[in-house]
Order: C-alpha cells, then sequence, then structure tokens
C-alpha cells in the first residue's frame, strides 16, 4: 500500500524564440494525493499541463518547485532508490506510437519487466506475460507475442502499454489517455480490469483523460486544469453534476451528447418517435 | 479562438446543416470490394470486400472495433499501405473535379507522390508521433508550400502558416517549437493544420483528436465544417467516439473484423440501427450525467474484463 502525496508542484520550461527567451509555466502549484485503492482523475484543457504532472511524478523531469512524497518521505531520486521508486509507480504513456520500441517484440515488452521486477522467473514469464495480454483483451499467443509494435493498431498498441505498466505489479500507476484509442466495449473492460486491480490490490491511479464520462464513473475524485493550474478539485459526482467553475462548465456543455442534439431532437419529431434509449440495449452486450 | 462557450455548443448543427445540404449527390470517391491481407506467417485478412461511395463534400465517419481495420482501409484509399500489406483484390477510384476519374489503385510513382498530396490529406492515427523532432514546427509547415506551392513566397509562406495555426487553436507565437516542447493535442492540431495546408478535395482524419479536450475538439470541428462548406472538400473521419461522430458526418459506417457491417446516415443509425455490434456500441457509451448503468466501477464482472 503506497500514497505518493505531491505539495504545490510546479514546472517552468523556458522558451526560445529566435534571439529571445520568455518563460512558460506549465504547472503552477499543484498538490494532490494518490491514495491505495483510489483513482484520481485529471481532466482539463489541452496543454494545460497534465502530462508534464506525469512526467514530474515519473522523474522523467525535475520540478522547479514542490515536493513529492511516497509514504511520507522524500522520493528517491537517484540510484536503488530510484530503482525501488520505478518498481512502485508506473506509467501509461499518452502516445502508443511512440511510447513501444519498434525493435522489440510485444513479448519482449511484457518479459522484461516480469523479469527486471522479479515478478517471474524465465520459466513462468512467458506464462505471466500472456495473462497480462488475456487481461487487457488482447490475444495471448505465441504468433501475437512475436510481433513488433508497427504491426498492431493504434488500439491494440495501447493495451500494450497498459499490460507493460501492470507487469512489474505496481502500487501507483499514472495512466496518460491510456483508453483513448479503444473502442467503448474494449474501453470499458479495460477501466474495469484497472478498478478491479484497485480494489484487489489496493492500486492507487492518476487517471488523465479528455473522456468526461469515464472519468466520473471511473474515479473517486476529479482535478480540472486550466493553463497550468487545478481550478477545481473534488469528488467525481459532485464535480460533473454541480461544477462550481464557469470552465467546467464549458467542458461539460462541449461533450458531445446526441440526445440533446439539435438535429437528432429535430429527427425524432419529423419521425414522430421519441428519443431512443440505446442505454436499454445493453442486455445485447451478451 | 475568443468565442464563447454557447457559440461553439450550439453552432456544430447550424454549421453543419447550415447554407443548404453541402454534401453533393456527386460522388468524389468509389470503393468497390476492396481486400487488404498482412501477408504474415499467419495472414491477416484486416479489410474484407469494403465498398462506399464518397460524395462532393460528405462528411463520412469510420466506427468500429479496435483492430476492425479502420486504419488498413484508410491507407488502402490512398494507396499508402506497406508490404506486407497488399490489395488482392477491388478497387479505387477517384473522381476528380476537373479531370475526370482516377483508377488509385493503378497510380504510381510520381503519379502517386502528386495525387497523393495535392488530392488526399491525411491525418495519422498516432499523428502526434509524426512530426519530425528535430525541425521546428515553423519550418515543417512552411517546408509543405515551399515543396508545394513554390511560386509562394518567404512572407506569404510566413502568413498563411500562422493563419493555419490559428485555426487550429494554436498560439501563432509558439510555431517556432519543436514537437518535444508541444503538448499531445497540440501536436495533433499541428498535423490537422498540415492536412489542410493544400485545400485537398478528400480529407482522411485518422483519430485526430484523442487528445483534444472537447471544447478545443468542438471548435476544431466546427472550423472543419466551415471550410467544408466554403471549399467543398468531403472528409474521412475515424474515431471511436460515436457520439461525437453522430453531430457531425452526413453518414457512418461501422466496422468490424475487417467489413463494414453497416453504413447509414447518421439519424437512421441513431434511431433505427440494424446491426447487433451498432446497438451494442451506441448502448455501451456511460451517460455524463445520467445514472451509471452497467459500468458502474463496483458493478464489474469478473467476465466483462476479459
Ligand atoms: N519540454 C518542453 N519544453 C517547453 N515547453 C513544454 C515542454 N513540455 C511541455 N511544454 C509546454 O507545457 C504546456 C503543458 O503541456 P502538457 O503536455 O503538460 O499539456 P497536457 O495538459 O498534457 O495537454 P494535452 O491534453 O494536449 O496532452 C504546453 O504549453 C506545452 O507546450
Ligand atoms: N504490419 C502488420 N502485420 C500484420 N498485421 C497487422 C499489421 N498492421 C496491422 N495489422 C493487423 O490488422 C488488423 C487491422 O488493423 P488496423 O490498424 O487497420 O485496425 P483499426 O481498426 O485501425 O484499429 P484501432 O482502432 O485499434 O486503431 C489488426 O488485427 C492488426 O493487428
Ligand atoms: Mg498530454
Ligand atoms: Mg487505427
Amino acid at each position: 500500500m503506497t500514497t505518493l502525496t505531491a505539495t504545490d508542484l510546479s514546472k517552468t520550461y523556458l522558451l526560445r524564440s529566435g534571439l529571445r527567451f520568455s518563460r512558460l509555466q506549465a504547472v503552477q502549484e499543484v498538490s494532490f494525493e494518490l491514495s491505495p485503492g483510489r483513482t484520481l482523475a485529471l481532466v482539463g484543457q489541452s496543454g494545460s499541463g497534465k502530462s508534464t504532472i506525469a512526467k514530474l511524478l515519473m522523474q522523467l523531469e525535475r520540478p522547479t518547485s514542490g515536493t513529492l512524497l511516497l509514504d511520507g518521505a522524500p522520493i528517491g531520486r537517484r540510484g536503488r532508490a530510484l530503482a525501488d521508486y520505478r518498481h512502485e509507480v508506473q506509467m501509461v504513456f499518452q502516445d502508443p506510437f511512440a511510447s513501444l520500441n519498434p525493435y522489440h517484440s510485444i513479448g519482449h515488452h511484457l518479459l522484461r519487466p516480469l523479469l527486471l521486477h522479479g515478478r517471474a522467473t524465465a520459466r513462468t514469464a512467458p506464462g505471466a506475460a500472456k495473462e497480462l495480454l488475456e487481461r487487457v483483451n488482447l490475444p495471448a499467443d505465441d504468433a501475437f507475442m512475436e510481433r513488433r509494435p508497427h504491426e498492431l493498431s493504434g488500439g491494440q498498441r495501447q493495451r500494450v502499454a497498459i499490460a507493460r505498466a501492470l507487469a512489474p505489479g505496481p502500487s501507483v500507476l499514472v495512466a496518460d489517455e491510456p483508453v483513448s484509442m479503444l473502442d467503448v466495449s474494449v474501453r470499458l473492460g479495460v477501466l474495469n480490469l484497472l478498478a478491479r486491480l484497485q480494489q484487489e490490490e489496493d492500486l492507487a491511479m492518476l487517471y488523465i483523460t479528455h473522456d468526461l464520462a469515464t472519468a466520473r464513473h471511473f474515479s473517486d475524485e476529479i482535478m480540472v486544469m486550466l493553463r497550468g493550474r487545478v481550478i477545481e478539485h473534488g469528488p467525481a459526482d459532485e464535480v460533473i453534476l454541480s461544477p462550481r467553475e464557469e470552465f467546467t462548465r464549458r467542458l461539460l456543455a462541449a461533450a458531445p451528447e446526441p440526445a440533446t442534439n439539435q438535429r437528432f431532437l429535430a429527427e425524432a419529431q419529423r419521425r414522430g418517435v421519441p428519443m431512443p434509449d440505446h442505454l436499454a440495449h445493453q442486455e445485447d452486450l451478451g | 479562438m475568443s468565442k464563447s462557450a454557447e457559440q461553439i455548443v450550439t453552432d456544430l448543427e447550424s454549421v453543419r446543416s447550415g447554407f443548404g445540404a453541402a454534401a453533393s449527390p456527386e460522388p468524389v470517391l468509389t470503393v468497390r470490394d476492396l481486400d487488404i491481407v498482412y501477408e504474415v506467417a499467419e495472414p491477416v485478412h484486416a479489410v474484407r470486400r469494403a465498398s462506399l461511395t464518397l460524395h462532393r463534400g460528405e462528411i463520412l465517419g469510420l466506427a468500429g472495433e479496435s483492430g476492425s481495420g479502420k486504419t488498413t482501409l484508410a491507407y488502402g484509399l490512398n494507396q499508402l499501405h506497406r508490404p506486407p500489406a497488399r490489395i488482392i483484390g477491388g478497387s479505387v477510384t477517384f473522381h476528380g473535379q476537373s479531370d475526370g476519374d482516377v483508377d488509385v489503385l493503378a497510380l504510381e510513382g510520381e503519379s502517386l507522390r502528386t495525387f497523393r498530396w495535392s488530392r488526399i490529406a491525411m491525418v495519422f492515427q498516432g499523428a502526434m508521433n509524426s512530426l519530425n523532432p528535430v525541425i521546428s514546427v515553423k519550418a515543417q509547415l512552411e517546408d509543405v508550400f515551399t515543396t508545394h506551392r513554390p511560386q509562394m513566397d518567404a512572407a506569404e509562406r510566413r502568413h498563411r502558416s500562422e493563419e493555419l495555426l490559428r485555426l487550429v487553436g494554436v498560439d501563432p507565437s509558439r510555431i517556432t517549437a519543436f514537437a518535444h516542447e508541444l503538448s499531445g493535442g497540440m501536436r495533433q492540431r499541428v498535423m490537422i493544420a498540415m492536412a489542410l495546408a493544400l485545400d485537398p478535395e478528400l480529407m482522411i482524419m485518422d483519430e485526430p483528436t484523442t487528445a483534444l479536450d472537447v471544447v478545443v475538439q468542438r471548435e476544431i470541428l466546427q472550423e472543419i465544417l466551415r471550410l467544408r462548406q466554403e471549399l467543398g472538400f468531403a472528409v474521412v473521419f475515424i474515431t471511436h467516439d460515436l457520439p461525437m461522430l453522430l453531430e457531425i458526418s452526413d453518414r457512418i459506417a461501422v466496422m468490424r473484423q475487417g467489413e463494414i457491417v453497416e453504413l447509414d446516415t447518421a439519424e437512421n443509425l441513431y434511431f433505427a440501427p440494424k446491426h447487433p455490434y451498432t446497438r451494442r456500441l451506441l448502448g455501451s457509451f456511460p451517460s455524463l450525467t445520467g445514472s451509471t448503468g452497467d459500468f458502474v466501477r463496483a458493478g464489474y464482472s469478473p467476465e466483462e474484463t476479459r
């Protein structure tokens, strides 16, 4: 069980334009806690600093100021302590086209962390890797293990990235848009898998997403970012159902919703039928 | 982009349907029984007898399961597929505005290159990874013009590049940035700007907005809808976001296991979906403000995660 606490995190980038320099405050004084068995969703404006926060948590960037504590102690930044940290804290990157190594097979992507973090032996690793593939709804056979990333579709790559992050058995998972390229049924399956891991293994999770509906249904709390700052932070239902900030309301109003769209309301009238209730078809899911 | 929230939100339908129907009955692309196979040890038949007709000015949405062949089909339309992918049957015909029909699958060499750039623009899935990492956004945008619009001078190139960035909501002052200095959504927007650069007759966009917040997404869709009214290009829009497709598309195709299992107007698809997979897709979007439905976290069942 591990808690990751961020206090007043800030990150400033120096931008160069010709001979002139300027500062870009990508993240400004952001504080939050990732606790065992809970999910914090991070939503907000594109370019508002979400991935930068993820990079700070993963120690891929150094904060300009602020602190990160793992179970109350300052996080290890080098050597053995850093290796231990990497064992505990795993990440799914936003871009599955960049984050998988084109020279390595899918099997290698999964076997390596399993062995490196002592989760399996040379004998048990292939079985463990297949189990991971199965969990993210990918074919768990040798042919698939031998494929390389460019031989997979976008959503398949995304699922490999998730399986890889789960391989070391982390206690904190930072997931940056982990399901953006998955069709809904697979998307819900993967999110349910993460929810189950959370309950069974007390995983703490930061879920970065633009999908407000899954942010609501799969998280305990939601943080909303705008221009480097967290402008709203509260229980998931509260943020979605009674948002306090204007920007949050704008986001909610902009989420596509055919049921309230003029085009389909007009069509219902033209057809003389009520608006369809597609959720009623969920039994078809079979 | 300084439009108010209300404008952005309510405008989409009026922009889409505005100025009379944008889509004309005249076809711009006809695909007949296209078959594409990845010839690997265990061959993958990724696209099976796909047929569709795209009309001038039309927005065709393409949705479907992950791995169902959407990207492969999009590549085929443009002959962008690479071995081991091979087209084993079918035809793709482009109906040019000025020069008549083009048999796309027969094109090769220089004529294929020119065709791709001037007629069909493509925003690739994973576009946020397709910018050149060692060249600035400015150089990459201007390079498009240097290569394909040699008559433009430096000032015009610069002006047009900044205009395109503004169009997709990226502050033109960031034009000197390199890819790694931009957020995922900003990179996606730069790629959309590049696709718009040469006024194509057809735009194929493969998951172009996965990293965009819904406000920006709506602003960009609004621009695309407006531009297609103005310039009359057709769009194939690939995404998993069916609610969004329903709002912007004239017609929607649904793919599963390499086949187009349903192709109909957005209205018919929404009010009378025929294929069980389409119904399942429509039924599995968690409602934003309604009750949580089947997918509540507590309500998972072990089978579901399989
Ligand atoms: N290495 C860097 N150098 C300079 N600026 C950077 C760098 N990395 C990020 N930025 C800037 O920091 C800001 C925040 O970027 P970040 O990637 O965190 O946004 P985001 O919220 O993840 O956006 P998106 O939803 O589009 O992925 C952006 O303006 C971006 O251009
Ligand atoms: N180079 C390749 N070699 C072998 N199989 C491949 C190759 N590229 C793609 N495939 C397979 O072809 C099928 C279709 O892939 P495609 O990328 O077209 O799917 P998609 O519908 O775009 O999926 P997504 O929504 O996940 O992006 C998948 O099963 C994929 O694994
Ligand atoms: Mg990001
Ligand atoms: Mg794809």
